[in-house]
């Protein structure tokens, strides 16, 4: 079934009645995603793109049965709007939004931990494109028609550079089952490491392309992770081998501020336990095609 | 963001660190009469600028009359200091701090940070204080305790207690100790800081404890929420053009290379400056022109990478999704227009309307390269650069 989200999947859109809420609702019905509802405090009762909209998730979700979320709400906002999904027992949530205070996601973990397992709520994000399964739905902001659907996955945490990746694979035949993106954020919902067990365990997803970049630890946790728990083929790469050391580049989380934090130094852990690592961005298709052993496009 | 020395030991102060006393001078007059007003036989004259290591860069002085503290200040400025943490060009040095000196008899290390493994609030102490933190890691690190606080909780006062029995003190400094702990903890918590570093934190003759020094930075995300903490920002401290950036919505950091670069998400442009340096060129910027950029967004980036004197070709990479590259096209020709722009220019596009994006720039008739892939743009880019740069 892909990963996440697919043909089936019951999407709430929280902040649907702004306009960038709507825009990109529109775009994922289009693309066959089950939008079911959207949310938005002191708009209950309207209707948006002809679904209804809500005051609360709460209510939406027991309306609808909705199991995902998809949340275009503001950064001040934004730490509020994952607390309401994950109390209304939403399942999965995507937060799109850029600038979010770090101690607002140290509190959102923390809050997410109160709820047992079965119940738990998968966050993506924030500061990412979103999820996409090409072919049967996505949550987020990326242009759908650069995925072919297929049986690669894509974890990476830059959003651009995840379409890069997508059309490198799309112009050499090669299709993804899911497309993830983690978030530049320095605390984020899913690490690479919960992702990569997500496409150990799916049975349409053959191996996986990661997207790494500097700053922070969840390369190296994904690096320990596919040594002892991978039998997927995992292909990487690493952006910031000419980021200098303590400065942020762009993404909150982009800053070298540790050892094991710079792009050379990931690029060892990766390689060092048998992850094929592009030699530069370009090359991230073709090395996935190398890997699974397709011919290479003239 | 960060702030000045001064200010972070006044934000401390006020939520119940101990601080030397000491007062701000914004000239040679006025620090000696910062010392004059002091009283006391010694004064130490720091000079405040956003980095660490300048005692050794020569911006602290010890002095012991009014007229030292004077010349120490007449001296010090309108210096640019250069740090091992400022690169060549220094910081500007606008004002000092002048305070009492101190009988220090033992340095402690003490630094609060946001753990990104555990995603909680962290504390680092050393028993051993006065170096950098990279420094202790690296020749001490069997000196070094770290501990986690949860954040639904706050510092438990048995956590502050076991931290300060580890760094080997006793009495009455347990007690003192806690409170610095608990006092950082609320001042990071409350003020949505990034770091809170005092080092050296000392325990001087008479026993007490001080904070010597003082650091902190905040989380820019937070600064809506924060407005005390927005009114310290200094721009004499922040590089001229990051700040003009900002200013128009834009992520730049200036580097040291030649090919100026303006894209789309800042893993793709991370990604594009190591294609440029693999091609054999130098980046001269990173910078990330965000989502939904208008022609107007992309003209302000050009004028900002343009700013850059070293900068002899320019390389737009746009992998639109949010963005438009018909857009991001008007735009480069407006930039050619409006800033009669005469380096050459090569321009990516791919992703939402990039046939009308492609359309617009051969129908302007101005000498873009147009590449189609990353690896064409950052040969095209390394290619048209008027002379190899020098080494």
């Amino acid at each position: 079934m892909a990963i996440l989200i697919d043909e089936s999947t019951k999407v709430v859109v929280q902040g649907m009645s702004g306009r960038i809420g709507q825009f990109h609702a529109e775009e994922m019905i289009e693309n066959g995603t089950r939008v079911v509802a959207g949310v938005t405090p002191g708009k209950g009762g309207t209707t948006v793109l002809g679904r209804p909209v809500f005051n609360t998730v709460r209510e939406a979700v027991a309306a609808t049965g909705a199991e995902a979320s998809l949340m275009f709400v503001p950064p001040p906002f934004a730490a509020d709007a994952m607390m309401e999904a994950a109390d209304a027992g939403i399942r999965t949530a995507v937060c799109v939004a850029d600038g979010i205070p770090a101690q607002d996601m140290m509190r959102v973990k923390r809050f997410l931990k109160r709820y047992p397992r079965e119940r738990k709520m998968r966050l993506i994000g924030p500061n990412c494109a979103g999820v996409i399964s090409p072919g049967k739905g996505f949550m987020g902001i990326m242009p759908p028609h650069i995925y072919t659907p297929g049986r690669v996955g894509i974890v990476g945490r830059s959003g651009t550079l995840g379409y890069e990746a997508a059309s490198q694979m799309q112009a050499l035949g090669i299709g993804v089952s899911t497309s993830v993106g983690i978030g530049g954020d320095p605390i984020n919902g899913s690490s690479f490491r919960d992702i990569l067990a997500l496409f150990e365990a799916d049975p349409e997803t053959d191996a996986v392309m990661m997207i790494g970049e500097i700053g922070g630890p969840q390369e190296a946790e994904a690096a320990a992770f596919v040594s002892e728990h991978m039998t997927k083929p995992v292909i990487a790469y690493v952006a910031g081998l000419s980021a200098p050391k303590g400065r942020q580049m762009g993404h909150a989380g982009a800053i070298i501020s540790a050892f094991g934090e710079s792009a050379q130094e990931k690029v060892e852990m990766l390689s060092a336990v048998g992850i094929t690592v592009a030699p530069n961005p370009s090359a991230m298709g073709a090395t996935v095609a190398d890997v699974l052993g397709l011919q290479k496009a003239a | 963001m960060d702030i000045h020395e001064h200010q972070a030991k006044e934000i401390l102060a006020g939520f119940g660190v101990p601080v030397p006393r000491g007062g701000v001078a914004y000239s040679p007059e006025q620090a000696g009469y910062r010392a004059r007003e002091l009283g006391g036989a010694a004064w130490v004259v720091k000079a405040q600028i956003h980095s660490g290591g300048r005692g050794e860069a020569g911006g602290v002085k010890f002095c012991q009359t009014e007229e030292e503290v004077r010349d120490c200040a007449a001296e010090l400025f309108g210096k640019q200091l250069v740090t091992k943490q400022t690169g060549a060009a220094g910081k500007g040095v606008y004002r000092l701090w002048v305070e009492e000196a101190s009988d220090i008899q033992r340095e402690l290390y003490l630094g609060f940070v946001l753990d990104r493994k555990t995603e909680r609030i962290m504390i680092v102490a050393s028993a051993h204080g006065g170096m950098e933190i990279e420094d202790l890691a690296e020749k001490d690190p069997d000196s070094l305790r770290r501990m986690v606080v949860d954040p639904a909780v706050g510092l438990a006062e048995f956590q502050a207690r076991e931290l300060a029995f580890s760094l080997g003190l006793t009495g009455g400094q347990i007690a003192q100790m806690v409170n610095v702990l608990r006092a950082c903890y609320r001042a990071y918590r409350d003020l949505d800081a990034m770091m809170v570093e005092i080092n050296p934190l000392v325990i001087r003759g008479g026993g007490d404890l001080v904070a010597l020094d003082a650091k902190m930075s905040f989380d820019t995300n937070a600064l809506y929420r924060r407005p005390q903490v927005s009114a310290l920002r200094d721009p004499s401290q922040e590089d001229p053009r990051e700040a003009m950036a900002a200013d128009h919505g834009l992520a730049y950091v200036g580097l040291e290379g030649d090919i100026g670069c303006i894209i789309n998400g800042a893993g793709l442009a991370m990604a594009t400056m190591d294609m440029i340096k693999l091609a054999g060129g130098e980046p001269a910027n990173f910078l990330d022109i965000g989502g939904g950029a208008s022609p107007d967004r992309v003209c302000k980036a050009f004028r900002t990478v343009l700013s850059d004197p070293n900068v002899s070709v320019i390389l737009v990479n746009i992998f639109a999704g949010i963005n438009r590259c018909d857009w991001i096209a008007e735009g480069v020709v407006q930039a050619y227009r409006d800033l009669g722009l005469h380096l050459p220019v090569v321009v990516r596009l791919a992703g939402t309307n990039v046939a009308e994006g492609q359309q617009i720039l051969q129908a302007s008739g101005l000498p873009i390269v147009t590449p189609d892939t990353l690896a064409e743009a950052a040969d095209a880019a390394v290619s048209l650069r008027p002379q190899p740069a020098a080494a």
